[in-house]
């Protein structure tokens, strides 16, 4: 990875953040989630403005990705609301959640491709189901477009289980994309990856929020990965943000499980 | 009514979401009562239930996914259930041969297959052989779904996984399983002759018309299309276990042997209750 790159990107991000981030897309408010009487969240609130990317980091089991189903709906919260773009999803109805989740796109930690399906189909899926009106030739050239911008053209034709898992996750970008949505979920994208396929999904991710401008939350255990493509951090314990803020902020926080978790990661 | 639907379909209710992240239960805590289950499966049956009929009663329709569906069911099933309709068929001609020789009555032989063949035979085994392959199909195709939040996937692409996976599915079960019995019928009447045929020459138009002496449309429409309800019953129950599905590979094992057993199970008890419904109402 290019340490270079990073820098300056961290530095565009800051500019970004100190001139004003915009209007909040998503918001988080004291959301509580137990299961089985084990409680996950304990009235956790965040929020993320348009065009910016907030990572959320933290141990095995703090709640991670139970957040992230949160917001798109795939779960309920025991208490507390998520407002996208300021509706509260929680009292919508499947049908009315789904016009919600379409101006969302959301990467699963192990890309979750349809295995029965191309790499292709997997793309045009969404496009199949909600641009009805869209020509065939116009689904086949975005399909192209899209999966050109995760550097998957030539493999459209492939079945998910000819593919690496870092290919699988470009895919899956590719099918969350398809949408052109307003706020990007990506959990642990790069998750069992080596560095290479790792930096490149992290260097795809800031190319598209360059290109796209969207709000995304980015859920990982990856210090290095949420550095180089977040705005702002938010860590996590117990079910509750410890610490939200830049990496500096986190670097020059005093609280001990910051600390501690800055030097193990 | 929409907000209740809305609480278990996009809530955590034990049907479709939030499992991925729920712990393992513990092995030192009591498992639940084999009657509170029992309520409990009916009771989540019946909400899946209604998820489905609500999905498959609004637009946007899933014509597409209908369409391979039938095929999916239909073609694929067709070979096997036109075999064990020709067995059926074939075994009935040996039996009842044997049978009413015994009491003077070997011209009644071409009815006796026709009526056994066409009003129960045909039907049950069609049900019974769909559960089987079409049951276990589904049954793990869409656990197979669930496990690697494929099912999770769709429904984050603002795709109703209970229009698009369940209605289809179920759809075409009740559409192809009176279509089925038709040709699972017709091999068992075909394979009858050909038996009795070997032993004692008879034509087939002869046969044909000896064995549907004095029937009506009355006599076999009901009894096929008793089978769209086999169907119904194939395709919900298949669909119900796979949706909602636990644990890994295990977990699909179960719901496929799961789906088979159940939806076998209330075929043959819904053929009870139809066979008396059919004789009260088309006497």
């Amino acid at each position: 990875m290019n340490h270079m790159a990073t820098a300056t990107n961290m530095a565009n991000k800051q500019d970004e953040i100190e001139s004003g981030g915009g209007a909040v897309v998503l918001a988080v408010e004291n959301v509580y989630k137990s299961f089985d009487g084990r409680k996950v969240l304990n009235g956790i609130s965040l929020g993320v403005n348009r065009a910016e990317t907030l990572a959320v980091l933290g141990r095995s089991g703090t709640g991670k990705s139970v957040l992230l189903r949160l917001i798109i709906g795939l779960t309920k919260p025991d208490s507390g609301s998520v407002r996208i773009h300021g509706q509260d999803i929680s009292s919508l109805t499947l049908d009315q959640l789904g016009d919600v989740r379409k101006k969302m796109g959301f990467l699963f930690q192990h890309a979750a491709l349809y295995d029965s399906l191309t790499v292709g189909e997997n793309v045009a899926f969404p496009l199949d189901h909600h641009r009805r009106e869209m020509a065939r030739s116009e689904k086949t050239d975005r399909v192209r477009q899209l999966l050109a911008e995760v550097g998957m053209e030539r493999d459209a034709g492939k079945m998910p289980s000819d593919i690496s898992g870092g290919m699988q996750k470009r895919v899956g970008l590719a099918r969350a994309l398809a949408l052109e949505p307003e706020i990007l979920l990506l959990d642990e994208p790069t998750a069992g990856l080596d560095p290479i396929s790792s930096g490149e999904i992290d260097e795809l991710v800031l190319k598209l929020q360059r290109e796209h401008q969207m709000a995304s939350i980015v859920v990982t255990h990856d210090l290095h990965s949420a550095k180089t493509i977040a705005n702002r951090l938010a860590l996590l314990d117990k079910g509750n943000v410890v610490i939200e803020g830049t990496f500096e902020d986190l670097q020059q926080s005093n609280i001990g499980f910051v600390q501690e978790f800055l030097k193990q990661a | 009514m929409s907000d209740q639907r809305s609480i278990s379909v996009a809530g955590d209710t034990s049907l479709l979401t939030g499992h991925q992240a729920r712990p393992a239960p513990s092995i030192s805590k009591p498992r639940k009562g084999l009657i509170s289950g029992f309520f409990e499966w009916f009771g989540n049956l019946g909400v899946f239930s209604w998820n489905v009929l609500h999905a498959a009663l609004t637009p946007p329709y899933e014509w597409r996914e209908l369409v391979r569906q039938l095929d999916e069911v239909g073609s694929m099933s067709l070979p096997l259930v036109a075999i064990a309709g020709a067995a059926i068929g074939a075994v009935l001609a040996m039996e009842a041969r044997s049978s009413l020789s015994r009491f003077g009555a070997k011209s009644m032989l071409p009815s006796a297959i026709v009526y056994s063949v066409v009003m129960e035979m045909g039907p049950i085994i069609t049900g019974l052989v769909v559960s089987g392959r079409v049951g276990a199909g589904i049954g793990a195709e869409l656990a197979s779904m669930k496990v690697t939040e494929q099912i999770d996937a769709i429904e984050a692409s603002a795709i109703n996984p209970f229009r698009f996976l369940a209605a289809t599915r179920i759809l075409a079960c009740i559409l192809m399983l009176p279509l089925l019995t038709l040709a699972a019928d017709a091999t068992g009447v075909f394979a009858g002759w050909l038996t009795q045929t070997i032993v004692e020459p008879v034509s087939l138009r002869q046969f044909i018309n000896s064995g549907f002496n004095g029937a009506t449309f009355n006599t076999f429409l009901p009894p096929t299309f008793k089978t769209t309800v086999f169907g119904l019953i194939v395709g919900l129950i298949a669909c119900f276990q796979g949706m909602r599905t636990r644990g890994g590979a295990e977990g699909v094992g179960r719901a496929a042997t799961s789906s088979v057993v159940l939806s076998s199970l209330f075929v043959i008890l819904a053929d009870v209750v139809l066979v008396k419904f059919i004789l009260v109402f088309f006497p």
